[in-house]
């Protein structure tokens, strides 16, 4: 019991701002307005299956370039000088210190007609529309959520003994069999956590499309913001069940990985 | 050196709990809990007065001002919360709504003698027909505002909203209400007083809209159409003559046969607890000299008939978009008898279009 004392004020925090909170939105979502039990704002829910596949979609996209662009990045800052890798660590944190909605504010200026990217390939004679489709959108998703795909895929890249890498080397492998038999299975909890912290939050993000976007590329955020104006029964059913396909994702994640990667 | 850094650290923390405590020891003679929509009072920018500083300065009484997004964020609050609010400043529909589920209080205009400064048109709101609940604070109609460069002719109809030379470049409310209303009327039904059966028309005229927008938007259109990024939008007048003084290629568009006129009014929820002073507040509000300086700074039009007579330039008095003439408002319909039921009909259907 001794033990366990410290743990009580984060206890007390969960069940206060977690699990209250999700037994809410549970009994919203199973409820009327008038409070008595309904499955009625399921069956609401499921018009907006489209955008549920849609905004998965464009998480999974997003996603995957992350990991494309986050995995080599990582790997090389690790082999730099450990003041540089400093450096380069902090020059991909610097960003997010800024307010979120400004850096999507000024993708809007660098991609609308006439701004400066437009302006350059005129010059070229290519011309063309950057803004208000679903390219711009993984665009601002990826940029938004690059560093939480470098960060812990450097984290446990930089903790691999180069002691293993040179054994490898010593026991005849070329580059490439000490990537694929030591690298990249110890860098694999960083993958997973970092799949994890990019997919999650660009499921659900909201207002980075309607900044964006077009007139289609609307995501299931933006639908319950919207649909929470007037109908919370709703809006908490689709919150529910993205919260499944959720768990889903990271259930599905887990049988690649640790346990303990998962976020 | 780390412990020079925390006493330096423990000493600001000490310094700004003192002054804190110095703030808050200032004398008030009470309170008056004002919730209120973001920037929506003269702040002392620009030179122009400081409205909720005035008062305190003016009464003695302390201004806990607090701001919402939406009128549904405010019914929210008022409805599901304990807090307790003074002065709110709902908009048309929303008043309907709190006064038959009978969450507002009734006002003693003897405590706003201002009130008789008000014009008349303002004075018996269509949602507040006896006049027992309400203050109106600022009006306004819909217009639309357009880039010269790219549509020669003055517009005279929301029929251009819908006109496939503009495609790609249209912009539209990204707001159930506004949205759906200038489809309604462009299917000949009243929008203030409509069924399920008019939304669906609406809807379906909004469906086949929706391939030749740019984008359903609402504060994001004044980054768009300043910057020349679309040709069209439907907007709040007081919002267009700002997007106007900003690009002198924009110019507005009136409906003719009328739009929208839409208004918020301050009103006191039941919730309250210092009655007397939301009074003296929204007294303070209708004073010729505020109400000037809360225009200056909204340019939504003042329904207070003294500041319009004595402080504001002839330009200002007579430009239509700002103070349409008495022929223009009588042509235009107000939202306060929609129905609970049609309105989340409506944002249902609305939500609906976009998602498919």
């Amino acid at each position: 019991m001794k033990s366990r004392k410290p743990s009580i004020p984060y206890i007390i925090w969960m069940v206060v701002f977690t699990m209250i909170p999700i037994i809410m939105i549970g009994f919203t979502a199973f409820t009327d307005k008038q409070g008595n039990f309904s499955l009625n704002a399921f069956t609401k829910a499921f018009f907006y299956t489209n955008v549920f596949v849609k905004s998965l979609w464009i998480a999974l996209i997003s996603t995957a370039i992350c990991l494309l662009l986050a995995y080599p990045l990582a790997f090389l800052i690790t082999r730099m000088k450990h003041s540089s890798q400093n450096t380069v660590i902090m020059l991909l944190m610097i960003p997010m210190w800024m307010n979120f909605l400004l850096r999507i504010y000024a993708w809007v200026t660098l991609l609308q007609k006439n701004g400066p990217i437009d302006m350059a390939l005129s010059m070229l004679g290519i011309h063309g529309s950057y803004i208000g489709n679903s390219a711009a959108v993984v665009l601002g998703m990826v940029y938004e959520y690059l560093p939480f795909m470098v960060l812990p895929i450097y984290t446990v890249m930089s903790k691999i003994d180069n002691g293993l890498i040179e054994a490898a080397q010593d026991l005849g492998s070329n580059n490439f069999a000490v990537f694929k038999k030591v690298i990249a299975p110890l860098s694999l909890p960083g993958i997973i956590s970092g799949i994890t912290m990019v997919f999650v939050p660009s499921a659900s993000t909201f207002l980075v499309a309607q900044y964006l976007g077009g007139t289609d590329d609307i995501m299931i955020g933006d639908v319950i913001d919207k649909i929470f104006w007037t109908d919370q029964n709703t809006g908490a059913a689709i919150s529910l069940i993205l919260m499944v396909l959720i768990f889903v994702f990271l259930v599905i994640m887990n049988l690649f990985g640790d346990e303990e990667a998962i976020a | 050196m780390k412990k020079i850094i925390s006493i330096i650290l423990a000493a600001l923390i000490a310094a700004s709990c003192i002054a804190c405590l110095c703030g808050c020891g200032k004398n008030y003679d009470g309170e008056v809990n004002v919730y209120n929509w973001g920037e929506y009072v003269s702040n002392g920018e620009d030179g122009l007065l400081d409205v909720i500083d005035e008062f305190e300065k003016r009464t003695n009484i302390k201004v806990n001002y607090t701001t919402y997004e939406t009128n549904e964020e405010l019914y929210n609050m008022l409805k599901n919360s304990n807090v307790s609010y003074d002065v709110i400043i709902p908009s048309e529909y929303m008043i309907s709504k709190l006064i038959k589920e009978d969450m507002l209080l009734e006002l003693n205009y003897d405590n706003i003698p201002n009130y008789k400064y008000l014009m008349e048109r303002f004075k018996k709101l269509s949602c507040d027909p006896e006049s027992k609940y309400t203050v109106c604070y600022s009006w306004g109609i819909t217009a639309m505002v357009y880039d010269k460069t790219k549509i020669s002719q003055k517009p005279d109809s929301w029929e251009i909203l819908w006109d496939k030379n503009l495609k790609g470049q249209i912009l539209m409310f990204n707001n159930s209400r506004d949205a759906m209303a200038i489809a309604l009327q462009l299917c000949g039904i009243n929008p203030g007083n409509c069924t399920k059966e008019d939304v669906d028309t609406a809807a379906k005229k909004l469906r086949e809209q929706k391939p030749l927008l740019k984008n359903y938007v609402m504060d994001k259109v004044f980054n768009e159409m300043e910057k020349s990024q679309a040709a069209i939008a439907p907007y709040y007048a007081g919002d267009v003559i700002t997007m106007m003084n900003n690009n002198e290629d924009l110019d507005c568009a009136m409906i003719a046969d009328g739009a929208n006129l839409f208004y918020d009014a301050m009103c006191i929820p039941k919730c309250s607890k210092n009655k007397e002073n939301a009074e003296k507040f929204i007294n303070f509000m209708q004073d010729p000299e505020i109400a000037a300086a809360n225009f200056e700074y909204l340019y939504y039009a003042t329904p207070n008939q003294e500041t319009y007579d004595k402080y504001l330039d002839d330009d200002v008095k007579n430009n239509e978009l700002i103070f349409p003439s008495d022929e223009y408002l009588d042509k235009c319909y107000v939202f306060s008898n929609v129905s609970d039921d049609v309105y989340s009909y409506m944002q249902e259907q609305f939500v609906k279009i976009q998602a498919e």
